[in-house]
């Protein structure tokens, strides 16, 4: 009888303490920047172009082979009196979020710090009526970089983290 | 103990099929009951519903791509798969880890200790009856840890934060800080679970003389981990084998003594306060600034043609990693030794002869995760 009243007083006890609970969809709780939901491209404010050369590092990487990229020449480029120094920029590109698994290898592996984990809540409330739907295309992922929604956090391996 | 009805008729076996689908299974889990009345007369395990072949994988995989489908595998103790398949690597290539890489590691895989035992506590809890309360309880504590985890790594369960050589980046500036305050909750937690059934009357008649394993049967049937633990046999892979800095921390293995479903659940909440021990002692001796990476690192990672043989303790017992390489930059062979694949071989001997109530108990008492299991 004796453990029944202390488990009882365990479960009364609970009543004093602060509420733990987050009504999730009332609150969004503030995520860290680390945190990883699904791959977005990051926008060359500078130029005004995005940082993506289209060099398909990332989608040789990819473990679940779930990115496409296509490349092209840049109508920008200072050759033809434009004002960036890209040669080749990224022409179409598609991210099946149905199938990335988050792993941040394509974010390690691009030369030209052009592709961050998405960090904001926007990335994981992506439900969908139709798997179709979660094949994002160039537009979309660059939307978010560009209207400066991101806290672009880009890791390099070993580096420090602040 | 189950008390033999006097028949005075022959009375037919029923076969019961329980899962795939049944919330008691933990998972995608099927096992035939051979039912007399209300006595398991036998016992038959389905696995297989979760196979997703992770192991073959790997091998079209290189080394680092290959860690996210480690994770996959045991996805409530991430971290400690990870930790085996990176340290693996490590052996057939000859890569030092800086000093400082490996109290991370070690912090890491110990708090995912605590998490993934408070996992079990709360769907013990469902088992044995007491619904809902210790598994929302449970959640206090886990939260407190997953959140961690998440400023650590970005992800809340498939972490993919170890590299070979050491870790993917740095962790936060203020991360003792942030251990020891998800330590206060967890430890908090550990309390409430032992005063709210350790000693309650109703969980200890539910529990004490169920789903006993002797400890010669229990090393027959090649258990490990704390359901190991719980028949007496100290059988722990940090203490015979010391890796990462195990030789550097002083603490206890919890060893029970009869081996039933009350010392296994016991065992387990004893094992979550040493390992509140050693993170604190960790957190002591981790040096605060240092190289997480070693210096020179290839771009693609080659590993000398060979095979190693990795175990480490994971939540569940020993999760090892036997890799065979022919060189190059992936695997030729990767097995995975999962420690639940074997405790959940000793089931038919713990439940035959129980009620169908207690053969779920049972269940419940191996802490199977069943991604584990299949791979
Ligand atoms: S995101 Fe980076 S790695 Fe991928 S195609 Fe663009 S520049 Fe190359
Ligand atoms: S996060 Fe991983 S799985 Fe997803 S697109 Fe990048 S490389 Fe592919």
């Amino acid at each position: 009888m004796k453990g029944i009243a202390r488990s009882m007083l365990t479960t009364l006890s609970t009543f004093a303490r602060k509420p733990v609970t987050r009504n999730y969809p009332d609150y969004h709780r503030p995520l860290p920047r680390t945190d990883r939901a699904f791959p977005l491209l990051l926008w060359d404010h500078e130029i005004d172009e995005p940082f993506c050369t289209g060099c398909h590092a990332c989608e040789r990487a990819c473990p679940v082979e779930c990115m496409t990229v296509l490349m092209k020449d840049n109508p920008n480029h200072k050759s033809v009196g434009g004002t960036s120094s890209r040669r080749k920029i990224i022409d179409k590109f598609w991210v099946d979020y149905a199938r990335c698994m988050r792993c941040n290898i394509c974010v390690e592996v691009c030369n030209f710090d052009a592709i961050a984990m998405n960090n904001t809540w926007t990335g994981h409330e992506m439900s969908v009526y139709d798997r179709k739907d979660l094949v994002v295309d160039l537009e979309q992922l660059l939307t978010q970089s560009r209207a400066k929604e991101i806290d672009e956090w880009v890791p390099i391996i070993g580096q420090t983290n602040d | 103990m189950v008390t033999e009805p006097a028949y005075e008729f022959e009375t037919q076996d029923i076969l019961l099929n329980v899962g795939p689908q049944h919330p008691s299974t933990h998972g995608v889990f099927r096992m035939v009951l051979s039912v007399d009345g209300e006595v398991v007369r036998d016992l038959v395990p389905h696995i297989g519903y979760l196979h997703r072949g992770a192991e073959k994988l790997c091998e079209t995989m290189d080394y680092r791509q290959g860690i996210g489908f480690m994770d996959r595998t045991e996805y409530l103790a991430a971290f400690n798969a990870e930790l085996s398949y990176v340290m693996a690597v490590e052996a057939l290539t000859d890569i030092e880890v800086p000093e400082r890489a490996q109290w991370i590691r070690m912090i890491l895989c110990e708090l995912n200790r605590l998490s993934s035992h408070f996992m079990f506590m709360g769907a013990f809890g469902i088992d044995v009856g007491v619904f809902a309360t210790p598994f929302i309880y449970a959640w206090i504590g886990r939260e407190a840890l997953i959140d961690l985890f998440e400023e650590v790594s970005g992800d809340r369960m498939m972490f993919a934060y170890f590299r070979p050589g050491g870790l993917a980046w740095d962790v936060p500036r203020n991360f003792k800080q942030r251990v020891n305050e998800a330590l206060v909750v967890a430890e908090q937690g550990i309390k409430d679970f032992d005063t709210m059934l350790t000693e309650n009357e109703i969980f200890v008649a539910r529990t004490t003389g169920v789903g006993k394993i002797s400890a010669a049967e229990a090393i027959d049937w090649g258990m490990s981990g704390p359901s190991i633990r719980a028949s007496g046999v100290p059988l722990d892979v940090r203490r015979d084998e010391p890796y990462l800095m195990y030789d550097q921390v002083e603490w206890d293995v919890i060893v029970g003594e009869n081996g039933d479903v009350y010392d296994r659940y016991y065992c387990r909440l004893l094992e979550m306060r040493e390992s509140v021990k050693i993170i604190r002692q960790c957190l002591e001796k981790m040096p605060d600034t240092g190289p997480i990476m070693p210096e020179k690192m290839p771009r693609m990672l080659r590993t000398a043609p060979g095979e190693v043989y990795v175990r480490t303790e994971a939540p569940r017992g020993e999760y090892g990693v036997y890799l065979v390489s022919k060189g190059g930059n992936r695997p030729h062979r990767l097995k995975v030794r999962s420690a639940c694949l074997a405790n959940l071989q000793a089931l038919r001997d713990m439940s035959v002869g129980q009620y169908v109530a207690d053969a779920i108990v049972v269940l419940g008492s191996i802490d199977i995760v069943l991604s584990e299991v299949d791979r």
